[in-house]
Formats: C-alpha cells, sequence, structure tokens
C-alpha cells in the first residue's frame, strides 16, 4: 500500500477529483442518451410516417401528423386482418405445443440422471443451430405429403423444428434450478414421475412457462422462410410475409406510409409484451447461455 | 438406490423423452436426411417422384457455379464484419448500462425493442428512413452538410452490404448486450474495489480483470450470433430479393430449390451449407475449448 502511494505522483486536490467525476457522469448520460435515440427513434419514425398523408410524409417533420387514415384502410383490409389471425393462430399453437414438449423433455434432462443425458442436451443445441434453408428440401416433401400445403398448419409444424430445441434448452436450465429436496420425499414414498412433475414442479413453474412461452411465441410470429415458401395465396399469408411482399407499382409510388402502420400494429403488442414481462424475457435469453 | 429402481428411472427419462425425439425426427431428422438424398438425384419439384441417381453431379455443379461463391463470400464478409461491430458495440453499451447512471433501467428496456421487431418489419423501417429521396437519414446528413444530395443506400451496389451489416447490427447488438451484461454481473465486485483501492487506472482494470473475466460469455455470444448471420435470409431478401451483391447462401439454395424448382440442385446447395456452417461450427467451438484448456 504504503510504496504505491509514494510510487505516484503526489496527490490531486478533491476538487479535481469532483469535476472528474461529473465530467465523467455527463459524458455517460450522453452516451446512454445516444443509446436511447439508436434503438428507439426508428420505432418512433415509422410510428410518425404512419400518420403522415401524402405530401407531409416527404417532408421530414419530426412530430407525428396523427392522421390515422392508414390504420382505418388496415382494419378494413380483409387480407390483412387474416394475416394477422393466420399469425395469431400459428404463433399461439406453435406455442403451447413447444412448452408440452419442452416441459416433458425438460424433466428428463434437468431432474433424473441417466447416461446419455449430456448427448441429448448437445443434440438438441445442435438442432436448434442449423440452418433452416437445410430441411427445406425434405420439409417441402413432407408437406406436401401430409397435404398441408399453402395452409397455415403446415407452419405450426415447421416452426417446431426451432421452437421445441429452443423451449426444451431453456426449460432444462430453468427446471434444474429447483432444489432436490422438492422431490426426494415423493421418491420416497413411491411417487411416480409424472405425479412429481406435474403436482410438484409444475406448479412452480409459472414465470418459467410465462418467459419461455413469450419467447416461443415471438421466434413464431417473427418467422420468414417457411412461411414465404410453404405459402402461396394472400389469405394464408402470416403477417411478416404480407409485409415483405407489399410493393408499390414501381419505385417511386412505394407505399411507405402503409408499410409502416402495418409495422406498427404488428410490432406494438410485441413491443407492450417485451416490456411488461422485461425481467423474465432477459432471464430466459440468458439462461440458456450463460448457465448451458 | 437398487439397480432395479435405476433401471426405471431410466426408462422413465427416455417416456418423457417420446415426444421431443418423436417431433424432431419428424421435422428435422426426416427432412435433413431427404435433403442429403435429393442432392444425388435429378428430380423436380413439381414432380419429386419422378428421379434417377446421378452421383454427385448436382453437388459439383453447385460447385462450379461463380454465383454459389460469390454468395459464399457475401454470407461471410456479412457474418465476420457483422459479428465484430455487434461484440465490440454490445460490449460499450453493457459496460454503459452496467453502471449506476440515471436512465439505465429505461435503456436496458429500451435495448429489448429492436429484438423483438420482426426483421422484415426493421428492414423496412430502414428501408424507408435510408430512402435516397425521402428518407430522414439522408435530410439529417443534409441539414449537417455533410452530403449535397442524397445518396442512394439502397440502391446502388456497392452500399448495399453496408445497408444490410448496418441494419442486423442495430437487431442484433441487444442480444449481445443482454448476455454480456449477464457475464458482467456474476463478476464479484470485490475483485474492482481491491484493484481500486490499490489504485489500478480504470483502462487497466478493464483490460485485465473485465476482460478476461468476461470471456466466456463473449465467447457463447460469439458462437450464437455467428452460426445465426451465417443462415441469415429475411434481411437481405426483403431489402434486395436476388440482388447477387447481397445474395446469401440461403437465399441462393432457396432460389435453387423454389424459383427454379430444381429439386437436386437446390439440395445439393442445401448441403454444401450444411457442409459450411458444420465447419465454422467445428472452428469455433474448437478455439472456445482450446481458450478454456489454455486457462482462461
Amino acid at each position: 500500500m504504503t510504496d504505491l502511494f509514494l510510487a505516484r505522483p503526489a496527490r490531486k486536490s478533491s476538487a479535481y477529483y469532483r469535476v472528474r467525476r461529473q465530467v465523467l457522469r455527463v459524458l455517460q448520460i450522453l452516451a446512454l442518451s445516444l443509446v436511447l435515440i439508436y434503438t428507439l427513434f426508428p420505432y418512433y419514425w415509422a410510428f410518425v410516417s404512419s400518420t403522415k398523408q401524402g405530401a407531409a410524409l416527404y417532408r421530414s417533420v419530426l412530430l407525428p401528423a396523427l392522421d390515422f387514415t392508414y390504420y382505418r384502410e388496415l382494419i378494413n383490409n380483409p387480407v390483412f386482418i387474416g394475416s394477422l389471425l393466420n399469425s395469431a393462430y400459428v404463433a399461439v399453437a406453435t406455442t403451447c405445443l413447444s412448452l408440452v414438449i419442452g416441459i416433458s423433455a425438460a424433466y428428463a434432462l434437468g431432474r433424473i440422471d441417466f447416461p446419455q443425458r449430456r448427448a441429448v442436451l448437445m443434440i438438441i443445441l445442435m438442432i436448434s443451430i442449423f440452418p433452416q434453408v437445410v430441411v427445406l428440401s425434405g420439409m417441402f416433401e413432407l408437406i406436401n405429403w401430409l397435404g398441408l400445403f399453402n395452409r397455415p398448419s403446415a407452419l405450426i409444424l415447421t416452426y417446431l423444428l426451432s421452437t421445441v430445441p429452443f423451449t426444451t434448452w431453456i426449460l432444462t436450465t430453468f427446471i434444474r434450478e429447483f432444489p432436490r429436496e422438492l422431490e426426494e420425499a415423493a421418491i420416497v414414498d413411491g411417487c411416480s414421475h409424472l405425479r412429481i412433475l406435474m403436482k410438484i414442479l409444475l406448479p412452480l413453474m409459472g414465470p418459467s412457462l410465462a418467459s419461455t412461452g413469450i419467447l416461443a411465441f415471438i421466434l413464431a410470429w417473427n418467422e420468414f422462410l417457411f412461411a414465404l415458401t410453404f405459402t402461396l395465396t394472400d389469405e394464408n399469408r402470416t403477417v411478416p410475409v404480407a409485409i415483405g411482399l407489399i410493393a408499390g407499382t414501381n419505385r417511386y409510388e412505394y407505399p411507405f406510409g402503409q408499410i409502416m402502420a402495418a409495422s406498427v400494429t404488428v410490432t406494438l403488442p410485441l413491443i407492450a409484451v417485451v416490456l411488461v414481462f422485461q425481467r423474465r424475457i432477459v432471464a430466459g435469453l440468458t439462461a440458456g447461455a450463460v448457465k448451458g | 438406490m437398487s439397480a432395479r429402481l435405476v433401471r426405471r428411472d431410466h426408462l422413465a427419462a427416455w417416456l418423457f423423452l417420446v415426444p421431443v425425439i418423436a417431433s424432431m425426427l419428424v421435422v428435422a431428422v426426416w427432412p435433413l436426411g431427404r435433403t442429403f438424398f435429393f442432392a444425388f438425384t435429378d428430380a423436380f419439384l413439381d414432380d419429386p417422384s419422378v428421379y434417377s441417381m446421378v452421383g454427385i453431379d448436382n453437388l459439383i455443379e453447385v460447385f462450379n457455379d461463380h454465383t454459389w461463391w460469390l454468395a459464399v463470400r457475401n454470407t461471410l464478409t456479412f457474418t465476420v464484419i457483422s459479428v465484430a461491430i455487434e461484440t465490440a458495440l454490445g460490449l460499450a453499451i453493457a459496460l454503459l448500462i452496467n453502471e449506476a447512471i440515471p436512465g439505465r433501467g429505461l435503456a436496458r428496456a429500451a435495448i429489448l425493442v429492436p429484438w423483438a421487431i420482426p426483421v422484415v418489419v426493421s428492414t423496412k423501417i430502414w428501408e424507408w428512413m435510408l430512402n435516397d429521396q425521402f428518407g430522414v437519414i439522408n435530410k439529417l446528413l443534409e441539414a449537417l452538410g455533410f452530403i449535397d444530395h442524397g445518396v442512394a443506400w439502397t440502391a446502388s451496389g456497392s452500399l448495399i452490404m453496408g445497408v444490410v451489416i448496418f441494419i442486423d447490427v442495430w437487431m442484433t447488438t441487444p442480444f449481445m448486450v443482454l448476455l454480456i451484461l449477464a457475464g458482467l454481473q456474476m463478476i464479484s465486485q470485490e475483485i474492482f474495489e481491491a484493484a481500486e483501492v490499490d489504485g489500478i487506472p480504470a483502462w487497466k482494470r478493464f483490460w485485465s480483470i473485465t476482460l478476461p473475466m468476461l470471456r466466456p460469455a463473449i465467447g457463447v455470444a460469439v458462437l450464437f450470433r455467428t452460426l445465426d448471420a451465417l443462415r441469415m435470409f429475411d434481411l437481405s431478401y426483403v431489402l434486395a430479393a436476388s440482388n447477387e451483391k447481397v445474395m446469401t447462401v440461403s437465399i441462393y439454395a432457396r432460389d435453387r430449390l423454389i424459383s427454379f424448382q430444381e429439386l437436386g440442385v437446390g439440395s445439393a446447395a442445401s448441403t454444401w451449407v450444411f457442409l459450411l456452417v458444420a465447419l465454422v461450427a467445428i472452428i469455433i467451438i474448437g478455439a472456445l475449448r482450446l481458450d478454456r484448456a489454455a486457462g482462461h
């Protein structure tokens, strides 16, 4: 300690440190504001643009004009409402299925010791990272064979490829966190595994299921490649594909106002859910990566 | 526990795994196997039941295709540059949010917004903001005097890859921030306090304590982001359809398969994509293991 102080130049006055700390604080707040503008401005701008009509759209005024014509048009557009309903149906069904499959697998992988446990986890992780385009040919044949081509139900099946490994992985890390003592008494009493899962663990897993479910829902709601490939007609599209395929008659008549209105409409519920369940979502996202 | 009970436990484990194994066999293993199989046939998409075996002709055809190599180069360029920027930016933002400053809670919530928005929507929003005539970015740059007239960000061939990387950085930096932040919070505060008391300057504390302790968290984040970037499809597709300047390997394979209806050649391209991603995954995982073995 002492020689360290001797080695350093004379201690500066406390006023110096106070000013330095204040300058640093100001710089930090400035940097934080930049981060906020960078992350939030694009979405704000989409909202502003979606409320401007005609020539106003092309004048970059920073305040919204609050003209909701585009939104009224969207609500009265049966194709857009149809794709919203398709997206909701597909995402909800995918989420429920993935949670049921995931919780069952997570119980085996997180609470029972068996020799191939690590190998199974590794295979599931590998499935979740390989590119979707690789299964496209085989999936096309499978969908056709099942007679599901151009049906929203086909998407539920294909989405399981990414959502099931994801829910399994995250629920396994969550289920492992409960203390062993929880089920020890039940095991001694000869309680079956199914009863332990249903009566002891499941009632405690509400928050884990909620955060995993939200993440799976977002994954399914935002999917593009399979939705683009396995649906053909407008009435069977999901929202991302519908928005992706909106096009003007030429490059100069691109309907940016309408696209921005549709974009805001489909993301508003997501953003609301994400902000409300902020902590749970971060817990879910990091559980899989950091502890795995 | 008796051997009989242990055996019963193992059986129970496999029973609980039946749904996940069955679903993965149907949607992952079987389609993957069929893709590999079709790669060796001359089948077309309109009637996959009519085909003959052609050996490795398709694999060679893709290998000799100039466009395929363009797509490989684009994909690798995109992956390396965007993951590098995301890691640096993610680290910077994570360190900033980790400080006790007013508004950090707000920033932590705001950072989730770009992450939750669908890729298609983010792409459309930035396409509009980067529009050459009416985009707000060009207006801003003009007002600040950096440019005289609007830059055609998405229309000109030389800039479009930069735009794709820029949008991807905006969308996926949040993921990096969250993972690095989680890593930061696992480092015990006592080490920093000790170092501060000893008069170690801030930059050195960062370089010798924070960075080495963050290595595992950053390693995992880079692995996930890299493999995700290698399969990128929607961003390039929505922004530029099949523009060769930003065509990725996923777009190339899907084009051959769906647009040209060539089930055989398309499957061969998918097989190459699979091999490419597997190779990169092995290299990164190997590097992480070496890192751990070296004592970090």
